[in-house]
């Protein structure tokens, strides 16, 4: 998980030694790569790993007679589009696709926000604040990420019932919060754990508290670690269906959309023209998120792999 | 996270910040005199209301006391856009508020004791673990011996309905195959591709298409498959809108119901998953490739390896521990696999698995003793590879 991330800025020291390096390698990778047959094999991966997304967005722009009754590689024979799809998926009475990505929206941004300052104290406490059962703890701490969240639906949700307010967006929120945090502040405290010490001995020695620590000095150094477990969270929630379904139910007053994607193609399967733009609707924005921050979003991915 | 820093004190010990930490007592002295003693009441308020709703979650979970709170709608019902956003900024706003009257007071409080300080950092993540994670973890194992209403204790009666009965078998025998192919395949073609595409001119465009599939859900995944595995049946003028059927009529077979016919339909759904993962595996692993010390590839050059031998006796070797974590990793995550099941066959035709059939057991079936032992056997599945996991972590550390 952590030993596997060199995606993370290299040490100062390794910049001249890897230009070297990148060098001596060109000259395998030409050997390597001079062979038609691993050229061709890697294409075609390629190739089956976009083709399926490719399809799926094509179609959800073509008019819903085509889409039923001809496949989406036949449109550069017969080219047409339209956003007739869109329409009535986000605005349709029976869909309501907007209302639902509103509420996908409202879900994930504090659900991204609560976690990882909560994380943030916790994991500055336990990298520089000496207290007992310190590293018995944290150990603790750790070991939660092992639990599987199906182990804790139903009580949470019964939990939510008694205290009247099941339903509601607070229980998604609180869910999700609770959820991320044993591996948030694992992966928060391996980050602050690696600022030198001198410069929080330093503060400390100017007479600085924990709280103007944590905020004016070791605050802006975690920015890049705060995005990439951030990203990592968003993308969580954003196309999490379990936590939302469980909790939210299916009510267009809560519940997000993959709860509506995923309940679509139950009542609806054949209704091409809707599942493919509803589909599109929902993986839109993590896409955006994914090619516009592929650094953070690989590092945050590399680090958050366990969880679930 | 880079583990191989040298100068980072070693994880555990935690004996080089002991000294620095201890508040000398001269030291501490100046500080309450700055304090304000408004803020420690504060801070004594905020702790009152905490014990208080400690109590009352501890009376009422003994049945001494039980909550009715008439919560106003505007709280918990939203229905209107507006009404949505308005809430949500309110919950931050109110979640931002809090915390900062938290550690305002810790910080400007008059005669704070050095012991509040750590407890007022933790003391929030720590309710809610204990109220979200340990809590329901335990209740639900204890439910998992007791009847689908959770009144009667049957021992382990579930257990042993999983364990024997005929469509529990199927669900094992799916999730049984679920974790042994789809970590063993995903790493497999993400290995080949980071080889492949490694130091090529195209290796960030390359990389960026395969790890694209880890950035969509997996109920988008499942339409895009679904879509793909499309069946129309085999007449005069009906024509193939799915991919993969259309490929079986251009090859003079005939379609094919992909996601109905049992068993092989498992094997359709496994590829979703494969499909999503390899981008995860080829990045690991790629990362790990180029962390190869040259001078091993060069001995090896020099020794006239090349091709395939410096991918067997050269590559592999030295990326073992992160193959494990990936491989690993990938199982944990697709013993947990339930989204995809649910959207692409909601179960049927024989595909359920058991983080699948948690779910219609305990929410569907209304069986909560059933579902808490399904739930559980998950915990019990994920915990061996879970130890493994973190000790080939910390061996990969010593090595390096």
């Amino acid at each position: 998980m952590t030993t596997t991330s060199p995606p993370a800025p290299p040490a100062p020291t390794a910049g001249v030694k890897k230009l070297s390096r990148a060098e001596q390698r060109a000259a395998d990778a030409k050997t390597k790569l001079s062979s038609p047959w691993a050229s061709l094999l890697a294409i075609v991966i390629a190739i089956l790993w976009t083709v399926p997304t490719f399809g799926l967005l094509l179609s959800s722009f073509r008019p819903e007679q085509e889409i039923k009754t001809t496949g989406w590689w036949t449109y550069f024979q017969n080219p047409g589009l339209t956003l007739d799809n869109y329409d009535e998926v986000l605005f349709g009475t029976t869909t309501q696709f907007s209302t639902f990505f509103v509420n996908s929206i409202v879900i994930t941004l504090p659900a991204v926000v609560i976690p990882i300052t909560l994380a943030l104290l916790a994991a500055y406490a336990f990298a520089w604040i000496e207290f007992p059962f310190r590293d018995t703890l944290f150990v603790a701490v750790f070991a939660l990420q092992i639990v599987p969240i199906q182990v804790t639906l139903i009580p949470l949700l019964s939990e939510y019932v008694r205290w009247g307010f099941a339903g509601s967006f607070w229980t998604v929120w609180l869910s999700h919060s609770i959820f991320a945090l044993p591996l948030a502040i694992f992966l928060l405290h391996n980050f602050m754990k690696d600022i030198p010490q001198s410069l929080i001995e330093a503060a400390r020695v100017d007479g600085a508290g924990h709280v103007k620590i944590f905020f004016r000095v070791l605050l802006p150094l975690l920015v890049p670690a705060i995005a990439a477990f951030g990203i990592f969270q968003f993308l969580w929630v954003w196309n999490d269906l379990l936590v939302a379904l469980t909790f939210a139910g299916g009510t267009p007053n809560v519940a997000p959309l993959t709860v509506r994607v995923a309940e679509l193609s139950g009542s609806r399967g054949t209704e091409w023209h809707l599942l493919t733009a509803g589909a599109a609707v929902s993986i839109v924005v993590p896409l955006i998120v994914f090619l516009s921050l592929q650094r953070f979003f690989v590092r945050g991915m590399l680090g958050g792999a366990v969880k679930g | 996270m880079s583990q191989n820093d040298p100068d980072r004190p070693p994880a555990g010990t935690g004996s080089t910040s002991t000294a620095l930490d201890k508040p000398s007592p001269p030291q501490a002295a100046p500080a309450p005199a700055e304090g304000s003693s408004l803020w420690t009441g504060v801070l004594i308020a905020i702790g009152a209301v905490t014990l208080i709703g400690i109590l009352a979650f501890v009376l009422s979970l003994v049945g001494v006391w039980t909550p009715e709170f008439d919560w106003p709608s505007w709280l918990v019902r939203t229905t209107t856009t507006v009404q949505k956003f308005s809430l949500m900024i309110f919950a931050i706003i109110l979640f931002v508020v809090v915390m900062s009257l938290i550690l305002l007071s810790v910080d400007r409080g008059r005669r704070i004791r050095s012991w509040v300080v750590p407890l007022a950092f933790l003391a929030p993540t720590g309710i809610m673990l204990v109220f979200g994670l340990i809590y329901p973890g335990v209740r639900t194992m204890r439910e998992s011996l007791f009847d689908r209403t959770s009144e009667n204790f049957v021992g382990f009666d579930n257990y042993a309905t999983i364990f024997t009965q005929d469509i529990f078998q199927i669900v094992l025998r799916n999730t049984f195959v679920w974790v042994l192919i789809v970590p063993i395949i995903a790493t497999g073609i993400g290995l080949i591709y980071a080889v492949l595409v490694d130091r090529t001119r195209f290796e960030a465009l390359a990389k960026g298409l395969i790890f694209l599939p880890m950035a969509i859900s997996f109920v988008g995944a499942g339409i895009i498959w679904k879509f793909i595995y499309e069946f129309r049946p085999d007449q005069e003028g009906v024509n193939q809108i799915g991919l993969a059927n259309q490929i079986l009529v251009w090859l003079g077979r005939e379609p094919y119901q992909f996601l109905i016919t049992a068993p092989w339909n498992n094997l359709f759904l496994i590829a979703v998953m494969i499909w999503i993962q390899t981008g995860f595996a080829m990045t690991v692993l790629s990362a790990a490739i180029k962390a190869i010390p040259d001078d091993i590839v060069e001995a090896a050059r020099l020794d006239g390896v090349s091709g395939i031998g410096m991918f067997r006796y050269v590559t592999v070797p030295s990326i073992r521990p992160a193959l494990v974590v990936v491989v690993t990793t990938v199982a944990i995550g697709t013993l947990k696999i339930f989204d995809i099941v649910r959207t692409m066959t909601g179960g049927n035709f024989n595909t359920s698995v058991v983080a699948n059939e948690f779910y219609t057991q305990s929410f569907r079936q209304f069986n909560i003793g059933l579902g808490a032992a399904l739930a559980t056997l998950l915990f019990v599945l994920v915990v061996p590879i879970v130890i493994y996991n973190v000790r080939q972590l910390r061996l990969s550390e010593d090595v390096r």
